[in-house]
């Protein structure tokens, strides 16, 4: 537990708040993948930082609760330690960067390697919540389309992908759709992270803050991603083991070592990559691990 | 006429304000006829043909579709996914403007195979030979089936926009102006396609246009309209040689020879 500053409701928000959040996320959770709206407040850092998501964090937050914040799969990029120590100094609570030991994990564009249990609640960050925006610019219309399950819509974008590339293209923020029913954004998560979404044990809620929309996957809901009978979904991923700690299952990050071209693919999840480096896993360009 | 009738509406009124639109109309289709709705600009062809696609209410009247069960259904009582099901399966509109039904950001492909999408079709090799066989059936080539239609002249538009319409086999379909704004030649063959599809097909058609030499070409059946009344209707060889009421004799004797 952290000292929680002064002059701060618990979690920043006030109570007020808290509950109309809470009660925008009940209802999100009855309907799976339905966008609700909520009042979606000003709060200390800009959006596209993961407003929504920080605000969905304060509310279903307690005392007892163990906080981790990630960006991009990584626990120490400014966007999750900025997060994670706001919480930790207007909430007072624990927090950590190993997944196996938090209950609360913020996200934003990765799902954890290791697979999560039904006492842990995934928190999305999400830019954009409509999945059809890019098709239809008319909020009403696409309003209507999730009224009535009118998704050919969204099937002509991929019918488009491979009458011209041969292949569906969307690498990320691939549409999903949840409990056979709702057409849902992933948020922008690799499409290597969608089949995890599939009967996750854990509950997933996503905040949009600019958007103001607020929706969720109770635990162990239908979600498949769309594809076509011929054309069926693929995880892609890089074809290479981890660098550092050899694992060929995890989603990997392209980092470029020098100026002649040289590269090194790391897991993007942090945690899982050290978890398995302390266990005694070393990859291709790793060290053992012996002087951390 | 022991078959039952498609579509049957009795009583349509409707009022933009002080202005009368529809007063007290009742038209009624047949599976597989062409009825032909002419009369001048602001007459209510286009406000009739929106009533009975159920795209707008009337003050009053009814408008009642039968189903392939042989259901009676009063089209503007149905919920908004019946009748959005409806609109994109059973039926068919082809609007006066092309660019109003496509989407000129999707190739010609996808536009024709949006509808198969929304039926639940989700086999991509079936849409695509479904669509190849739609552009070979109104005459586009084979190898444009990835290009975009806005690089498509008005004739190929308005031929596209036909084939995104028949791919779900409708049995009825709304065309507003069909071949409104094209010139005479590319008229001709549209008009000569229109008819041997609806003819094959055995398509209920009910058709909105001024142009009373396509009335003639397509319709068995026409209903003349003036501010917002039927004032003459009957088969279109019979009410276009005899016309009784005045103003469809002033409408056919208007009529350029060519």
């Amino acid at each position: 537990m952290n000292p929680q500053a002064s002059g701060y409701n618990f979690a920043y928000l006030d109570e007020q708040t808290k509950r109309m959040i809470r009660r925008a996320l009940l209802k999100a959770v009855a309907i799976p993948g339905h966008q609700v709206p909520f009042g979606s407040r000003e709060m200390p850092l800009p959006y596209g930082w993961g407003t929504g998501g920080i605000q969905v964090t304060a509310a279903v937050l307690g005392a007892d609760d163990v906080l981790k914040v990630i960006d991009q799969g990584a626990d120490d990029t400014t966007n999750a330690v900025s997060i994670r120590r706001f919480f930790a100094r207007t909430a007072g609570v624990a927090t950590t960067t190993r997944t196996a030991e938090a209950t609360v994990i913020q996200t934003r564009h990765r799902i954890p390697e290791q697979v999560l249990r039904e006492d842990q609640i995934l928190v999305y960050q999400v830019p954009m919540p409509e999945p059809m925006a890019k098709l239809e610019p008319s909020r009403a219309e696409t309003r209507r389309m999730h009224g009535l399950a009118d998704y050919g819509l969204m099937h002509v974008k991929l019918y488009e992908d491979i009458a011209r590339f041969g292949q569906i293209s969307i690498s990320y923020d691939y549409p999903v759709m949840v409990n056979a029913r709702y057409l849902m954004s992933p948020s922008p998560i690799p499409a290597f992270d969608n089949p995890k979404m599939h009967r996750m044990a854990a509950l997933q809620l996503f905040g949009a803050g600019r958007e103001k929309r607020i929706y969720a996957i109770p635990p162990h809901t239908d979600v498949r991603s769309l594809d076509f009978e011929d054309h069926p979904f693929r995880a892609i991923r890089a074809p290479h083991p981890c660098g550092l700690c050899g694992a060929e299952d995890s989603y990997l990050d392209e980092v470029v070592t020098d100026n002649r071209g040289g590269r090194l693919f790391v897991c993007s999840d942090t945690d899982h990559c050290a978890e398995r480096r302390a266990a005694g896993l070393v990859g291709g360009d790793g060290v053992a691990e012996a002087a951390e | 006429m022991s078959e039952p009738r498609l579509l049957e509406a009795s009583g349509l009124t409707l009022h933009f304000g002080a202005i009368p639109a529809l007063v007290d109309v009742d038209a009624e289709l047949w599976p597989g006829e062409v009825l032909a709705i002419v009369g001048e600009s602001g007459s209510g062809k286009t406000t009739l043909l929106n009533v009975l696609a159920g795209r707008v209410r009337p003050d009053r009247g009814v408008v009642g579709y039968r189903t392939p069960d042989g259901e009676l259904v009063d089209v503007h009582a149905m919920p908004a996914p019946a009748l959005r099901s409806l609109h994109r399966s059973d039926w068919g509109f082809v609007q006066q403007n092309p660019r109003e039904n496509l989407r000129m950001g999707v190739s010609a492909g996808g536009n024709v195979g949006e509808r198969l999408m929304a039926r639940g079709e989700r086999h991509y090799g079936d849409i695509r030979a479904e669509a190849l066989r739609w552009l070979a059936e109104v005459e586009i080539d084979a190898d444009r089936i990835d290009d975009f239609p806005r690089v498509f002249s008005g004739g190929m538009l308005q031929r596209l926009q036909i084939a995104r319409t028949l791919v779900t086999h409708p049995r009825l379909v709304f065309m507003d102006e069909p071949t409104g704004g094209l010139d005479v030649s590319v008229q001709a063959r549209l008009l000569d396609l229109i008819r041997s599809l609806v003819a094959r097909l055995g398509i209920a058609v009910v058709l909105v246009t001024h142009d009373i030499a396509v009335a003639r070409l397509l319709a068995a059946r026409i209903m003349v309209m003036q501010r917002g009344r039927v004032v003459e209707t009957g088969l279109t060889d019979q009410v276009l040689d005899d016309p009784q009421h005045p103003y469809t004799q002033l409408l056919v004797s208007s009529v350029l020879a060519a």
